[in-house]
């Protein structure tokens, strides 16, 4: 399924946001937006899943506008987990991936053999089986996170899209969760778009990368193509070296304060790519 | 057919019907549905001439003696009938309200719907608006207008905690008009108000009952209907949207069901204070379920309502309290512990 915008223009109020930007996800990929806070990475991502309708422009899934469709049909085809949701005390992991099947539901079907079987599909493939009973606000900050990724997979949709999946994460529970989107990735061929603030997990979780800036795409392709240190001075405002991620080979970004750049030498200790 | 319990849910399949189903939310509301039952009978068998438990059941389809026939149908039956009607409108109203706002505090007392109908009614006795209309109709007219006002005012923001701010701002208001009315009014105006704006099962009849019975008849089903939305809404409004939920249309309908249920109830009894509040947050913690239950909700307001119209006929049988003193007497403790436990306003407590 492909998704694109063309010419979008979004705004809240008067508030110009993104400004005429055009940009199709590639299918099958793991797309990951970057930019600095207030760029418009999440509001571009709202218009993809049609949380906030554009002003000038279309959002199109192969070829028809999500925004003239029902919006129950669209929620087959598109999946959302926005930054931070939060869960109605007391419910349990297995009841909210449960709503996750809504989209595919109606009033007298509503656990059908195969909500069940997507429903233990996502359990299994976020770790969340042994968890089921417990209720989501006593989960520990990566569980819940991965227990709201589960509802999201339980929807079973071709495209999922992530806004901050890692924020307020510690360093584990981030990288748990960033390989559970990998598993999803690969192993279904679900195609990916997320928001992500640090770049060097970015660079090496994404296919595809797209940097903004001021609501629009600064540069976009695979990692290693388009970051270097002037995609940074010019999207971040800061100082930086890039060099080649001693796991990966990835771009890392190693970014320079005031204190350090007189100190740096002009080719760092950071192996280029 | 087939049924399957586990992890603390029950599911069922029945060809293409299938569904999720809590145990402990059916065996509470099958709990509540008894004990509801129960008071009903109670309230019609006793009275000035108590009747034979066991004769009621029968005097309810029409047949026995003609003395209990009318002591039961004419003058016993229409009081428990608001009774119970009255519970159960006011509790779904205040579960529709809580769970649409993500919000314990929203409740149709409390977000200006009930003051609306105050103000149309006292306005009614003290200044002879559209006194041909009867209190019933003015207290619903009352009571859409502010529900109206309250929609418009908290418009264009996905936040339960602006419908709540808005409807404390309406309520208030409508509470303010509602003393200058009766601050001008004369000693036996005041009298009448007064008796309405408590809340009262005393002295009434079929027509009271025809009209609620109606109402109740056609937005209970609907409000039941809407719940596979309140799931979804109960996860925020970005995730519900994400998950296909028609966010917008669905709240909207939601206001109107649960404003009309407020109404009706409110036009046929007056306002029966803390019901529609701590009905909904009692069911839920009997139901163990992470929001108010529609069904639970709905049988613990007409447990209340219907105990507390026994508790003032023959516990407080010397003061001839109003039912609504009753409830506020038993609502207010209940609500006091619920903001000590609500330590994350918006949160669903």
């Amino acid at each position: 399924m492909t998704l694109r915008a063309d010419d979008l223009t979004l705004a809240y109020g008067k508030h110009v946001v993104v400004d005429r930007l055009s940009v199709e996800v590639p299918p099958g990929r793991i797309t990951v937006i970057v930019g600095a806070n207030a760029c418009g990475k999440s509001t571009l991502l709202a218009a993809l899943a049609r949380l906030l309708a554009p002003r000038a422009g279309a959002v199109t899934l192969d070829g028809r506008s999500i925004h003239s469709q029902p919006t129950r049909q669209v929620a087959r085809s598109i999946g959302l987990l926005p930054q931070s949701p939060v869960a109605p005390g007391g419910i349990t992991v297995v009841d909210l991936v449960t709503r996750g099947r809504s989209p595919h539901q109606n009033w007298w079907r509503q656990w059908s053999e195969e909500d069940e079987r997507a429903v233990e599909k996502a359990l299994a493939a976020t770790g969340m089986a042994e968890h089921r009973t417990r209720p989501v606000d006593e989960l520990s900050g990566g569980q819940r996170q991965r227990a709201w990724i589960a509802m999201a997979i339980a929807q079973d949709t071709p495209l999922l899209l992530l806004d901050e999946p890692t924020t307020f994460l510690d360093l584990a529970h981030q990288i748990d969760v960033l390989d559970t989107v990998v598993d999803l990735n690969r192993s279904e061929g679900r195609t990916v778009v997320m928001v992500l603030h640090d770049l060097n997990q970015a660079c090496r979780y994404a296919d595809h990368l797209i940097a903004m800036k001021d609501g629009g795409i600064v540069r976009e392709g695979e990692p290693g193509a388009v970051v270097d240190a002037e995609l940074i001075r010019t999207v971040f405002a800061v100082e930086c070296q890039v060099g080649a991620d001693p796991v990966t080979g990835t771009p890392m970004v190693v970014p320079m304060g005031r204190h350090h750049r007189a100190a740096a030498p002009e080719s760092a200790g950071v192996p280029r790519p | 057919m087939s049924v399957s319990l586990a992890a603390g849910r029950a599911t069922y399949r029945a060809g293409p019907v299938s569904g999720v189903l809590s145990p402990r939310a059916v065996l509470t509301s099958t709990v509540l549905a008894v004990l509801a039952a129960g008071l009903f009978l109670l309230g019609v068998a006793t009275g000035d001439l108590p009747l034979p438990l066991a004769d009621i059941p029968a005097a309810l389809v029409g047949a026995g003696d003609p003395a209990t026939l009318f002591v039961v149908q004419e003058l016993r039956l229409p009081r428990a009938l608001v009774g119970l009607l009255v519970g159960v409108v006011f509790g779904l109203s205040g579960a529709v309200f809580q769970t649409m706002s993500r919000n314990p505090l929203a409740a149709p007392d409390m977000i200006g719907i009930t003051g609306g109908a105050q103000v149309a009614v006292v306005g009614g006795i003290v200044l002879g608006w559209g006194a041909g209309l009867g209190t019933q109709v003015l207290g619903l007219l009352g009571a859409f207008a502010a529900g109206a006002l309250v929609y418009v005012l908290s418009m264009g923001s996905g936040h339960g905690y602006r419908l709540v701010l808005v409807g404390i701002g309406v309520s208030w208001a409508c509470a303010s008009l509602t003393d200058y009315l009766l601050a001008k009014a004369l000693p036996y105006q005041a009298n009448q108000a007064v008796g309405w704006l408590f809340g009262s099962l005393n002295e009434r009849g079929w027509h009271h009952v025809r009209p609620l019975a109606l109402a109740a008849l056609i937005l209970v089903p609907t409000t039941l209907l809407l719940s596979r939305w309140l799931r979804t809404l109960q996860l925020g409004d970005a995730v519900a949207r994400g998950l296909g939920t028609p966010v917008g249309a669905v709240r909207f309908a939601l206001l109107i069901v649960g404003a009309g249920l407020a109404a009706f109830g409110t036009a046929a009894a007056g306002p029966i204070i803390f019901v529609a509040l701590v009905s909904p947050q009692i069911a839920q913690r009997l139901a163990g379920t992470p929001a108010p239950p529609l069904v639970g909700s709905a049988l613990v307001g007409a447990v209340l309502v219907l105990g507390a119209d026994l508790v003032t006929r023959h516990v407080l049988v010397s003061v001839q309290l109003p039912v609504g003193v009753v409830t506020g007497i038993l609502g207010a403790p209940v609500l006091l512990w619920l903001l000590t436990r609500a330590n994350r306003l918006g949160s669903g407590g």
